[in-house]
């Protein structure tokens, strides 16, 4: 018998009811007004009077009004057909609502129940399996999708029949696992589990290392981030934080990607929508969008399905992780979700923490960002989800708590700086304040001098002291003037600058420079540190100035050639001639 | 609001604040509109069969054995046609003298657009203003404030950019306007035999501050009639969102919710993007775009309003007096137009994007070197090249006073780079530079 509960009160989407039987913290229940079901989740329990947040509009919500308990939390289902969907924050499939606007209390199964899968038995009758076990595999836009045993499933189960290879629907059964009590349960290829919930069917989370590719520069030459890694971007708007998210999206070496927008603008997911199709995934050739789940919630929907949309995405990656595949996470912004927690919390008159947050924000920051990683399953393969959070620091201040709490459990950080993106220098990624903890991992020292070479990380080191140096000089010059160093100052500054223009500043918009592969980042950092390791001769800094000033152009033209086509070969001959007029004896 | 048969009237008022009151009622949905002596009112809480009230113009005067009506639904619009050419207050009554306008009823404050049927903006706005359409060049569907001070003149930009703008329909939402700039507007709209097109909801000055709440809503609700129902283009011009901002931190007091920055409310970024994301491209072909007004206090931009607008928004339009020129102009700094890559050389000629990125370049440049000579540094050649090519940039492109389209934009541009620079100095893919460097030089 479901418990029943009648509204007593209404504050905006927090609704009071008062309740006939027992409810649990974070269950769902569905209050009826006006013809529409209206989703909400217990926050709250106070004897017989319970707090619910309300994922949809309460406009001319009563009291009296009616609600039914589901016995669950919030969850998702996970099946294969969620590749290339697009889904809302409680994972609603958008393109299955008719009409242009969203209406109240539409709610869409997120999954396709007749498509047929070619399906391939994994086991055997006889074997032993436990939660989140291979059992089968189909293949989905050409990834490998596994079916598993459920992850609820509690103990050792023995297989009692597998289908046999053929098409099945996600609702058939394909398997039937019997436990040591004679316990039968017939498994189908449907999951279910609560966002809120982390996975742990996995043996071990080991640290991670292997170099996650981007395609942008000033991440994997210089901060890289690496397979089952976290990092967040936080910076003030204007800066380019959707568009390096984007480009990280596009080119990411991932197997799913996923993007969680989470109360941002609509028309940066419609940017999605609209290229995703049309784009090529840069390491399969084949759609980009064919590998790509989209959770938005934008800016103009329910708050408190905002804050659900993250754990959405977050649930449905940990399913793909327990496949064995590489998995991308993006949430954009991480912010928007913290202010969902604080227009929640002050509805229940909480006490708040700092700037109105909630108390316990940074646990909560923490605790999701734990649920990334890079994990060994219990069959010894590995899996991973990687996770990248923007962050929107209000007035572009790191020191407020959405920025400080998330610093302290993301383990790369790209702080974009307001001063670059003034002078157009993008990705406006601070080189100097910015940082990668991996790169500081002996596992990844050895991952990396296999994959490139083992002075790579010593050629990237001097890079960023280089620009460093390059910072203090600008300052000295900037107060002593142009005259008042030596030309030597002008020398180093200008090395700095080749740097930056050369290697860091990368035009996401330009067909070829938007995506540089591992390799020819190599060759541009080591064409950019033999010409800083090259002493010169000038007369004065003017020379110096307009020298590096033809230099910086010819790399920027090698940059927006293709690799290693005649034109591109044809600026690094000019360039070795340019460099050859003032090379010192 | 004339009280109708059979409907409850309730007379005793139990709290009053200076903008809400508290009753107990029953049978009462949240959100609802009611009267209180004729005031018009609307639910923000209920609890239990107490029922709290925000009374918009304030509760002056309002006694203990007040008349509540309440009328059963949300607060709400007549739409037709009809509405085009007048001027109303905030519940959508006209203030124009004019008769009331016949329609079908709709609720303002509606349902979100679904993202997945959005279409991607594609259509470039023309406004003739280089500051505008060469370096943030809009598009339609597009959300974009105006971030000024209260003594630039950002009205009158606005009213320029909206004129200029082939666009079938111009509502305007004036949110504490002072009175002379409503006139300004109406006499502008009306000289220029716009009135054809032009539709206006105003809250001056002299009305109630709360009252400026509805005013987006109303706003918006008639430009999705036209862009929806008639497949019209609409820009709607939403000034000022600051006094908006302020009358949801009068409310959010009067509440007792928690501030947060700024004594701004905590849902301060959600009430903001849910009128901003009301701009968008339908797939039948209609479109809303909106171009607001942020005031800013002496420039600040890390204040809670412009802020988190600019996290909404699509980009925002800066306005400087330069003092080299002594005009207004577009600053190419610290403006922005995000969508401007849709149109930027797809409409536009190919060579915008990096013409718009090179001469932006060298303004920067310029800035460095008027630094240096303002700390008594000796310049360089370059150093007075770059100055020389500031001012006439300026003056021919950045002012809001140019009325030029945009490939007279890029060849006034190239026409300057070629004045004042070697090639190698410009950054340019050789391509480009190969095709249009030679004609101007």
């Amino acid at each position: 018998m479901a418990t029943k509960g009648k509204v007593t009160g209404v504050i905006a989407n927090m609704v009071l009811l008062a309740v006939d039987g027992p409810v649990a913290q974070n269950e769902i229940c569905y209050i009826s007004t006006g013809g529409d079901r209206l989703m909400a989740e217990v926050i709250k329990i106070n004897g017989a009077k319970v707090y619910v947040q309300v994922f949809e509009s309460t406009r001319r919500l009563k009291i009296g009004e009616e609600a039914v308990f589901t016995g669950h939390m919030l969850e998702v289902s996970l099946a294969p057909g969620m590749l290339s969907k697009n889904y809302d924050g409680l994972q609603n499939d958008l393109d299955k609502m008719e009409g242009v606007f969203l209406k109240r209390g539409d709610y869409t199964n997120p999954l396709d129940e007749d498509k047929l899968w070619a399906f391939e038995p994994i086991v055997k009758a006889g074997d032993k399996v436990d939660a989140a076990a291979w059992l089968g595999k189909v293949e989905e836009n050409n990834q490998p999708l596994k079916i598993m045993a459920p992850f609820s499933l509690e103990g050792e189960w023995t297989v009692k029949s597998i289908a046999a290879a053929g098409e099945y629907k996600i609702t058939d059964t394909i398997a039937v696992l019997v436990n040591a009590e004679g316990e039968e349960k017939n498994i189908n290829m449907i999951q279910k589990w609560p966002v809120r919930v982390a996975m742990s069917n996995y043996k071990e989370k080991p640290r991670p290392f292997k170099l996650l590719e981007t395609g942008v520069r000033t991440i994997d030459t210089l901060n890289p981030i690496v397979e089952g890694g976290t990092g967040f971007i936080p910076g003030p708007f204007g800066t380019g934080k959707t568009v390096l998210q984007h480009a990280i999206s596009k080119q990411a070496e991932a197997d799913i990607v996923i993007i969680a927008a989470c109360g941002e603008r609509a028309n940066e997911v419609v940017e999605i929508f609209t290229e995703f199709p049309e784009l090529i995934d840069p390491h399969t050739g084949r759609k980009l969008m064919e590998r790509t789940i989209i959770i938005a919630n934008t800016s103009n929907m329910p708050v408190a399905a905002r804050e659900a949309s993250v754990y959405t995405a977050m649930t449905i990656a940990e399913y793909y992780r327990a496949m064995g595949l590489r998995v991308l996470l993006m949430a954009d912004s991480t912010s928007r979700w913290a202010q969902a927690l604080r227009e929640m919390s002050n509805r229940m008159e909480e006490l708040p923490g700092p700037d109105a947050f909630p108390m316990d924000i940074s646990a909560i920051i923490a605790n999701f960002y734990s649920r990334a990683g890079y994990v060994i399953l219990n069959n010894d393969k590995a899996g991973s989800i990687t996770f990248i959070g923007t962050v929107s620091p209000a007035g572009g201040n790191l020191k407020e708590p959405v920025t400080e709490n998330t610093k302290k459990v993301a383990r790369c950080f790209y702080a974009l700086e307001q001063d670059r993106a003034d002078k157009k220098r993008y990705p406006a990624v601070n080189p100097i304040d910015s940082y990668s903890k991996y790169i500081e991992y002996p596992e990844f020292d050895e991952y990396i001098s296999k994959l490139i070479n083992d002075s790579w990380l010593e050629k990237v080191n001097e890079a960023k002291t280089r620009l460093l140096r390059g910072k203090e000089i600008a300052e000295q010059i900037n107060i002593l003037g142009d005259d008042g160093v030596p030309v030597e100052y002008h020398v180093t500054f200008w090395k700095s600058e080749l740097i930056d223009f050369v290697v860091l500043q990368q035009d996401a918009f330009d067909e070829i420079d938007a995506v540089t592969p591992l390799e020819r980042q190599e060759q541009i950092l080591n064409l950019v540190m033999d010409i800083c390791h090259t002493k010169f001769k000038f007369e004065n800094f003017l020379e110096v100035t307009e020298f590096f000033k033809k230099v910086i152009n010819l790399c920027k033209q090698m940059n927006y050639s293709e690799y290693k086509s005649d034109k591109f070969n044809d600026y690094i001959a000019q360039l070795q001639e340019l460099i050859a007029t003032k090379k010192s004896a | 609001m004339a009280t109708e048969a059979f409907q409850k009237i309730y007379t005793k008022i139990t709290s009053i604040t200076k903008a809400t009151c508290s009753l107990k009622a029953t049978g009462v949905g949240y959100d609802e509109l009611a009267t209180v002596n004729g005031k018009l009112a609307q639910v923000v809480k209920i609890m239990g069969d107490e029922v709290t009230l925000q009374v918009f113009e304030g509760t002056g005067g309002i006694p203990t054995d007040a008349e509540v009506v309440f009328m059963g639904k949300s607060p709400s619009l007549k739409v037709s046609d009809q509405l085009t050419g007048r001027f109303f207050n905030a519940y959508g009554d006209p203030i124009d003298g004019g008769p009331v306008v016949e329609g079908h009823e709709v609720e303002i404050g509606g349902p979100s657009v679904n993202p997945v049927r959005r279409k991607q903006p594609s259509e470039l706005i023309a406004t003739g203003i280089a500051g505008i359409d060469l370096n943030n060049t809009l598009v339609t569907g597009q959300k974009i404030p105006f971030f000024a001070d209260p003594d630039q003149p950002y009205n009158q930009v606005m009213a320029n950019v909206a004129m200029r703008a082939q666009t079938d329909k111009i509502i305007l939402g004036g949110m504490g306007m002072t009175n002379d700039d409503y006139l300004y507007f109406k006499n502008l709209f009306s000289n220029a035999g716009a009135l054809d097109r032009i539709i206006c909801f105003m809250n001056t000055t002299e009305d109630p501050a709360v009252e400026r709440l509805l005013i987006p809503d109303m706003a918006l609700t008639a430009a999705e009639y036209f862009a929806v129902e008639k497949n019209q283009s609409v820009l709607v011009l939403l000034t000022d969102m600051t006094m908006y901002a302020d009358a949801l931190s009068i409310v959010s007091n009067r509440m007792d919710q928690i501030p947060s920055k700024d004594s701004m409310p905590g849902s301060l970024y959600s009430d903001l993007a849910k009128i901003y994301e009301k701009a968008v491209q339908f797939p039948a072909g209609g479109s809303i775009t909106i171009i607001a007004v942020t005031t800013l206090s002496g420039g600040d931009i890390t204040h809670a309003v412009p802020d988190n607008t600019g996290y909404i928004t699509e980009g925002q339009l800066f306005l400087r007096r330069d003092s080299d020129i002594g005009k207004v102009i577009v600053d190419p700094f610290r403006s922005l137009s995000r969508l401007k890559q849709l149109v930027a050389g797809k409409k536009t000629r190919k060579d915008h994007p990096q013409v718009m990125n090179a001469a932006v370049r060298l303004y920067a440049d310029a800035a460095n070197a008027k630094t240096k000579q303002e700390n008594g540094f000796d310049l360089t050649d370059y150093d007075r090249r770059t100055l020389s090519f500031a001012k006439d940039y300026s003056d021919k492109l950045l002012a809001i006073d140019v009325n030029l389209n945009t490939t007279e934009m890029l060849d006034v541009t190239w026409g300057l780079f070629a004045k004042y620079f070697k090639p190698e100095e410009v950054n340019i893919r050789q391509e480009l530079v190969d095709t249009y460097w030679k004609v101007n030089a």
